[in-house]
């Protein structure tokens, strides 16, 4: 039995420049050759990656107050609509709200203007109180003009996601990308084994405070993600199949970069936003070792078609397959293509993985783990 | 010698006809198959290079004209801003030529100029909108 190790006494190596990391992808294929035992006595800490499309993202903003003051009721930037339901100058930019009619321009790209440093137009109005009589305004911001922006997610890193195929003869245009007809190709996102929450599949280092890399900058776990669910079935290495648990994220948007922050549109879909998502996992003993081990072959995932209106399951696929850019369908061979990227992910984890050895990300010990859940609710339509 | 890639589209009627061996036996021109789909009793389709003296493409041109074989040359290119991709692959998705391929080893896009067909696909896959058509 290899001996068990604690956060702090990793954080003691990294702090004396003695902490083993690897990447993700490195301890995978250490993992061809070593066994859980030889990997828990070698390797202090294993770096991840993520850099996919995120819709349930976005910030909040403290513009400041004008003199006279204003209680700001409506919000745009950049004609974007912002939700301004909360304290006077506060707003909520959510990534996928657009700028009507221009739909292909939203919430993602006014995010990356500002980490970019740009100016944004800001009109306000609202009905004008005693304590604040402003009713009107129309300035530029910029990341250096406001107070706070700070980035909250509610639901990224999705702990596996499905592989999108379309059985009907029509083109589907989904937020899986563009399906051809007749499962002309397939198409998945997650980094595999490089995904955070695949190389810690229970959550049993990752958890409320968890520090971690977001979005170019240090950020942290905030809660659980909305959607969580770790009811999924797994498979005989213990990862779920299919879409499970997720996180919610917090971080300073005006230390982001737009390397690892980028505004998308989905044709016929709308606007989303890549996020760049690291986490390092401490090999706190042999079982994680043996987590962080796993291997493209060893994750599946559900194949669905988007054409059917249940988004019917029709097989399983592995990533090593997926990657290779072909399955097998009902013994029809399918052309894959991921959405989420590997090359900006492996960078991810490669940074990390540099600022850990030397000394200058410290890991944290989750505040609380997440709480085990046994499945979804769906909305009911009573009325 | 001229060389010049065309989209050909059959007829239902005019697939039974051996084109692209006429083509080469009757007319004297060098065929590169780039890309085919072509089914009897449907709509096909085929890209093809065709390598000749310009009065003999413009013959074999004239010739798939009287068979019911829409004929139109490929002038167009396609361009993408390859210093602002993110290599997500969202484009390989669509690219059915297999212009546009994943590179497993590096994780990033490939782009063989030579094998699109310019379907314009990617222009609207790309969640960056990065490609754009270059019109010569």
């Amino acid at each position: 039995m290899s001996r068990k190790r604690t956060i702090e006494e990793i954080n003691e190596k990294i702090r004396s420049g003695r902490a083993v990391v690897l990447t993700a992808e490195q301890v995978s294929a250490m993992g061809r050759e070593s066994s859980p035992a030889e990997v828990a006595e070698k390797v202090d800490v294993v770096t991840t990656g993520t850099f996919g499309p995120m819709c349930s993202s976005g910030i909040f903003i403290n513009f400041g107050h004008t003199n006279p003051p204003m209680r700001m009721e409506r919000i745009t930037l950049n004609n974007v609509p912002a939700y301004a339901g909360i304290a006077a100058v506060d707003a909520y930019l959510g990534a996928t709200e657009t700028a009507l009619p221009h739909d292909q321009y939203g919430g993602a790209h006014v995010i990356e203007e500002l980490i970019a440093g740009k100016d944004v137009l800001l009109q306000a109005t609202a009905k004008g109180t005693d304590c604040y009589p402003l009713t009107e305004v129309k300035t530029l911001i910029n990341k250096e003009t406001v107070n706070e922006m700070t980035m909250f997610n509610p639901r990224n890193a999705y702990q596996n996601y499905n592989v999108a195929v379309n059985s009907t003869s029509k083109m589907k245009y989904t937020y899986m990308g563009t399906l051809l007809p007749s499962f002309g190709n397939a198409t998945f996102s997650t980094s595999g084994e490089l995904s955070p929450l695949l190389n810690d599949p229970e959550m049993r280092t990752i958890g409320i405070g968890t520090r971690i890399f977001f979005g170019g900058t240090t950020g942290y776990v905030a809660w659980h993600g909305t959607q969580f669910n770790t009811g999924k079935p797994a498979n005989e290495h213990g990862v779920p199949i299919g879409n499970s648990a997720t996180l919610a994220l917090i971080g300073d948007v005006k230390k982001m970069s737009t390397r690892f922050i980028r505004a998308a549109y989905y044709e016929k879909y709308g606007v989303s936003i890549f996020v760049g998502v690291g986490i390092p996992i401490p090999v706190l003993d042999e079982d994680i070792a043996r987590r962080v081990m796993i291997r493209n072959s060893q994750i599946e995932t559900n194949i669905i078609d988007y054409g059917s209106p249940g988004h019917e399951v029709l097989g399983r696929a592995d990533y090593h397959s997926l990657f290779s850019g072909e399955i097998t369908l009902n013994g029809k061979k399918i052309r894959t293509a991921p959405l989420s990227s590997v090359r900006v992910a492996r960078d991810i984890a490669a940074i990390l993985k540099d600022e850990i050895a030397a000394g200058r990300f410290m890991l944290s010990a989750p505040v609380e783990l997440f709480e085990k859940t046994s499945g979804l609710n769906s909305l009911e339509v009573r009325l | 010698m001229k060389s010049r890639r065309f989209v050909l589209t059959f007829s239902p009627e005019a697939t039974g006809e051996p084109i692209t061996y006429n083509l080469i036996r009757k007319f004297d021109i060098m065929v590169n198959i780039v890309k085919a789909d072509v089914t009897p009793g449907k709509i096909g389709h085929l890209v093809m290079e065709m390598t000749a003296p310009a009065k003999v493409l413009k013959d074999g041109m004239e010739y798939m004209k009287q068979q019911d074989v829409e004929c139109v040359p490929i002038d167009r290119t396609i361009t993408y801003k390859e210093d602002l991709c993110v290599h997500c692959g969202a484009c390989s998705a669509v690219c059915f030529a297999g212009a546009l391929t994943m590179n497993h080893s590096t994780a990033e896009l490939s782009f063989e100029p030579e094998k699109c067909v310019v379907c314009e696909l990617c222009l609207t896959a790309c969640p960056l909108r990065l490609f754009s058509i270059d019109l010569g």
